[in-house]
């Protein structure tokens, strides 16, 4: 392991200014992650910027009566946090979904955005990994990737990003705000991860040596009607071989407006804008439901071990909203 | 109520007599000895499957901050590699850098030294080896054409004319299973320090066997046995894979060039690399039957990897040998090498796997028959051993089924599949029988009268997390007829004498039958010293080699029977397990309270074993895909449900101490109960483990299809 200088930042500028201009610094937040990838030797960082001790640590209702979630929140807040539980139920169900209670009290919203892809050629020093050594090649493509993605994926790189959060979020047209030594800066959480393309270790939109200071959540009538589920081989404390966030509105016997997003089938939390497209003004019945997602399904390319993604998906939206749809009935 | 005079000991639950210290971390643990002036070793493994070793670039590390010595195939010290230990010949992989050849990966090609383990493993992974690569093969699958039969004595047995009776079967089941490569995982992870220290060789160590391993040290580094010495004195898990490996010799070699205390602490993926692993298995069975459940036939072939460089066998096909009778038995073993690491025991090694294929093609049977499982067994109870024609002695295999389906509401089950249903859950049990060799080594132990009127036991014996020492602390109370307070068992030190290991189910065993053996001796000596006891106390020693030899020869193995409830979605592919139930015939139990929490791990483990475990290996590599807790699943405590685990009566009328082993039993038949418990929920017959969400899904959309 290679040794590092470690400091505390105690307010914004000064934490961004210490990371400028040091492309091997990081910022250390719980460092669920990061402390692994260190141990792993796939993160050598010369310094660790702790920011825990920022003033980021606040979820306040916003002047549109949207939410602002601070960087520093830790899971465990956010998901507890009554104001979530009652306007974002998906939000708080999705967090509460992944990792452990321990784990939960020390990761952050920020670092959860940032948190890397669990895939094992990635966490293996010895493996070719393109997002990790650009250029190097992607064994998984023809070795084992029974959880890679099924959208969005290039030849590239077929990792999924690992976030319970993040796709909950997606769901709810997130904006992640962040601080530069140039000044501050938004960009919403659709356009906050890159496509993959040729470029999988370009991740996420943030400016270099950027500090992501808040997620704010816009006010969403339908979020109050929300639910997450994550599907995994054990109960407990895996990441996901596929889950959704959803939302349903229902008027007049008619999907007035809906929210989906997947998690576990690409590089990014992934909104299924196709779904809500062709569900939206239906009746919201199981075959309008089935044939959202296979709209949505339609752009997918599977691998040989990960075809069961499909229908894991399909049946997965089919569950969730008719969950919803029946709860509005009653 | 009825209250027993006498002292509190052999049959009363009792909390570890070291359970204090550990919950209050008062009892240090292998790597937390200390020691003043302490290097650290670390281990580079290498990072191709086969090949050379070329160069190693050890003059930029030797360098670095910190770093005292840097050893490889091209200066290391000569060791000797030509020996037989108690427990057969050496891993290969103890033939630590003594040639340059690369047979799988992980193999370990280089030792750095320095001050502190921060310096050594950075320097570890700065070190730069180059090397000759040679194509490898790690493809491990059933048809392969290189498989062939070991030269073990249990790699084939037979009776009758298989193909005879398969012909003349109303009923012939003839189904493929699979079970992949399977890892310890126990919690501690190896460590090992050794010094020499006023012209002997102290080790402090994590292992199954403090005089196994000083006897392989010994005789690896040509030294005189008696001038070295082993001690583990607290274990956290070992099942198999705390033997003699590559660290221990990393930090032996190290501490001797070095003259210096030399540490080595293994990471999570090291312990993957290095420490042994279960092959993967690919099974057949075969089994004939009449209309009424009777088998003509009982056929089980078991293929099992090794390495290149030394046949170890999964013994998958041995307990049809014992569990069922059959007018034709036919049970074979074949291998094939491949340039994976040397697999080893494992939990149950043999039984774990082979109980999956045998116990759901039994399940299978009695689906094909319109049979209940339980009474299919019992139509193909054996009154004498099936092959050997020897008597048992004992087995309640019945009375296991008998007390399991009682309690279990076994006789409410509507046999038909898919016939459950709550919410989104498909729910449906199963039931699988286990067994286990109940065997016992020679072993020697000693029991001395202080002064003070306590008594010390010493024995090389190892607890291994299982509660070995207040076991032996209850016999040596029992035969020295005192309250266990009164009785102090020291154990884990190789000065103490020959013993066996913790492994094969045979440690409480062979230990209670040596420390019993002593105490006896002792009383008589006591007698006779009509209670004058000389300030350095009275000793009796003994070796129970004579009486074993005098024991007759029978089938003596413990029982037991599995149940399982699972509740499944198919439209997920998740599956959840909501309650087991073991019910095991296992001789006198020592300790109930420790008895049974070994007994629900290993359940938790075949729980384990069923639903989540399983190592991938990289084909382009060659390596483990994921070597770590993220990726290699052991069941979490959500996914364990209700489990009890509970003993009937066992008496072993001709045995001197009634002990069997449960080390191993409560794994045995519990992933097939499980996979059984599958099939009559969905009506979907599984046969490749684990049974992951995506087998599940593509069942489901096959049957679909088909009906469809």
């Amino acid at each position: 392991m290679r040794e590092f200088v470690y400091q505390r930042a105690t307010d914004i500028s000064g934490a961004v200014a210490l990371l400028d201009g040091d492309p091997q610094a990081r910022f250390l937040g719980g460092g669920t992650n990061l402390v692994d990838l260190m141990k792993a030797g796939v993160e050598r960082p010369d310094r660790l910027v702790d920011v825990r001790e920022l003033p980021l640590g606040r979820i306040e209702t916003t002047q549109d009566g949207g939410l602002r979630i601070g960087a520093t929140v830790t899971n465990s807040e956010l998901a507890a946090h009554p104001e979530v539980r009652r306007r974002y139920p998906a939000l708080a169900q999705a967090v509460l979904a992944g990792a452990s209670g321990q784990l939960r009290n020390m990761a952050t919203v920020g670092g959860n955005l940032l948190q890397r892809t669990r895939c094992a050629y990635f966490t293996d020093t010895s493996l070719p990994c393109n997002k990790r050594s650009p250029g190097s090649g992607c064994p998984a493509v023809t070795g084992e990737h029974h959880n890679h993605a099924i959208l969005g994926a290039s030849e590239h790189c077929v990792a999924v990003h690992p976030s319970d959060m993040g796709v909950a979020l997606a769901a709810f047209d997130a904006v992640v705000s962040y601080e530069t030594t140039e000044g501050g800066g938004e960009v919403a959480l659709a356009d906050f991860y890159l496509p993959v393309g040729d470029t999988p270790h370009l991740e996420t939109a943030l400016p270099p040596g950027a500090l992501i200071t808040a997620v704010t959540l816009p006010p969403a009538q339908v979020a109050s009607h929300s639910r997450y589920r994550k599907v995994r081989e054990r109960a407990s404390y895996a990441f996901a071989i596929g889950s959704a966030a959803a939302a349903l509105d229902v008027a007049d016997g008619m999907v007035r407006e809906v929210r989906l997003a997947f998690g576990a089938v690409a590089s990014r939390p992934w909104r299924a804008r196709e779904a809500e497209r062709v569900l939206t003004g239906r009746p919201p019945e199981g075959a309008a439901f089935a044939e959202a997602a296979d709209a949505e399904l339609a752009a997918a390319r599977v691998l040989d071990q990960n075809a069961y993604k499909l229908p894991l998906m399909r049946n997965l939206v089919v569950a969730l909203l008719t969950e919803l749809a029946e709860e509005t009935d009653r | 109520m009825t209250t027993t005079a006498g002292p509190r000991t052999v049959g009363v639950a009792h909390t570890r007599v070291e359970g204090r210290d550990k919950v209050t971390g008062a009892a240090r643990y292998a790597s937390e000895q200390p020691f003043d002036h302490l290097a650290h070793g670390w281990l580079v493994l290498s990072a191709i499957a086969r090949g050379r070793v070329r160069a190693v670039g050890d003059a930029a590390v030797r360098a670095m901050p910190g770093v005292l010595a840097v050893f490889h195939s091209g200066n290391a010290p000569r060791l000797m590699t030509d020996y037989t230990s108690i427990l057969g010949p050496p891993d290969p992989t103890l033939a630590l850098f003594q040639h340059d050849r690369v047979p799988h990966q992980g193999w370990p090609v280089a030792l750095v030294v320095a001050e502190t383990p921060e310096q050594a493993r950075e320097a570890a992974e700065a070190l730069v080896v180059e090397y000759d690569e040679e194509p490898h093969d790690v493809a491990f699958h059933a048809g392969r054409p290189d498989t062939y039969i070991p030269e073990d004595a249990n790699a084939v047995a037979s009776k009758g004319d298989l193909e005879a009776e398969l012909a003349a079967s109303a009923v012939v089941v003839d189904a493929s299973y699979t079970t992949p490569e399977e890892h310890h995982s126990a919690m501690e992870p190896h460590a090992v320090t050794a010094r020499w220290d006023g012209g002997r060789l102290e080790v402090i160590d994590t292992n199954q066997g403090a005089m196994w391993v000083a006897g392989e040290l010994a005789q690896l580094f040509s030294l005189d046995p008696s001038s070295v010495r082993v001690r583990s004195e607290h274990i956290g898990g070992a099942f198999g894979s705390k033997g003699v490996r590559p660290h221990q010799v990393a930090a032996v070699m190290a501490a001797t060039e070095l003259q210096r205390p030399v540490r080595l602490a293994l990471t999570r993926r090291q312990t993957f690399a290095i420490t042994g692993y279960r092959s993967p298995t690919a099974q057949r069975v075969r089994l004939g039957a009449d209309p009424d459940g009777r088998l003509r036939a009982l056929e089980h072939e078991a293929l099992s990897l090794t390495s290149t460089l030394r046949p170890f066998v999964e013994t998958s096909a041995v307990l049809g040998r014992v569990l069922y009778d059959a007018r034709a038995h036919h049970t074979a073993h074949r291998l094939v090498d491949l340039d994976m690491p040397t697999p080893t025991w494992m939990r149950a090694p043999g039984e774990a796997p082979g109980s999956f294929a045998l116990e759901s093609a039994l399940d299978e049977l009695a689906d094909r028959l319109g049979m209940d499982p339980i009474e299919l067994r019992a139509r193909n109870e054996p009154t004498v051993g099936p092959l050997s024609g020897l008597p048992f002695s004992s087995r309640d295999l019945l009375g296991c089924f008998r007390e399991g389906a009682r309690r279990f509401g076994w006789a409410e089950r509507d046999p038909r599949p898919r016939s459950r249903r709550e919410g989104r859950w498909l729910l449906g049990t199963g039931t699988a029988a286990a067994t286990y060799p109940s065997g016992a080594a020679p072993s020697t132990a000693s029991v001395t009268a202080e002064a003070d009127g306590t008594f010390t036991v010493r024995i090389t014996a190892a607890d291994v997390g299982t509660g070995a020492r207040t076991a032996l602390t209850l016999i040596a109370a029992e035969a020295l007829d005192v309250e266990p307070d009164r009785v102090t068992v020291r154990i884990g030190d190789s000065d103490f004498g020959p013993a066996w290991v913790a492994g094969g189910s045979m440690g409480t065993r062979s230990w209670s039958l040596a420390v019993s053996s002593a105490a006896r001796e002792l009383r008589g000596r006591l007698a006779l010293a009509d209670g004058d006891i000389p300030p350095e106390g009275i000793t009796a020693r003994t070796d129970t080699a004579g009486l074993l030899a005098e024991l007759a020869k029978k089938e003596r193995h413990s029982f037991g029977a599995q149940f399982a409830e699972v509740a499944v979605d198919v439209t997920t592919g998740e599956i959840r397990v909501r309650r087991m139930l073991g019910i095991f015939a296992a001789g006198r139990i020592v300790n109930p309270l420790t008895a049974r929490s070994q007994l629900v791990g290993g359940m938790i483990w075949g729980l384990s074993m069923a639903l989540h475990e399983e190592a991938v290996r990289d084909p382009a590599s060659g390596g483990q895909l994921g070597a770590d807790f993220a990726n290699y699943h052991v069941a979490a405590h959500a996914d364990v449900p209700a489990i009890e685990a509970d003993f009937i009566d066992d008496p072993v009328p001709d045995d001197p101490v009634g002990v069997k082993g449960i080390g191993e039993i409560g794994i045995v038949g519990a992933a097939a109960a499980i996979s059984n418990a599958v099939r009559h929920a969905t009506g979907v017959r599984h046969r490749d483990l684990p049974l992951r969400p995506d087998r599940v899904l593509r069942a489901e959309e096959e049957a679909a299809a088909q009906h469809g």
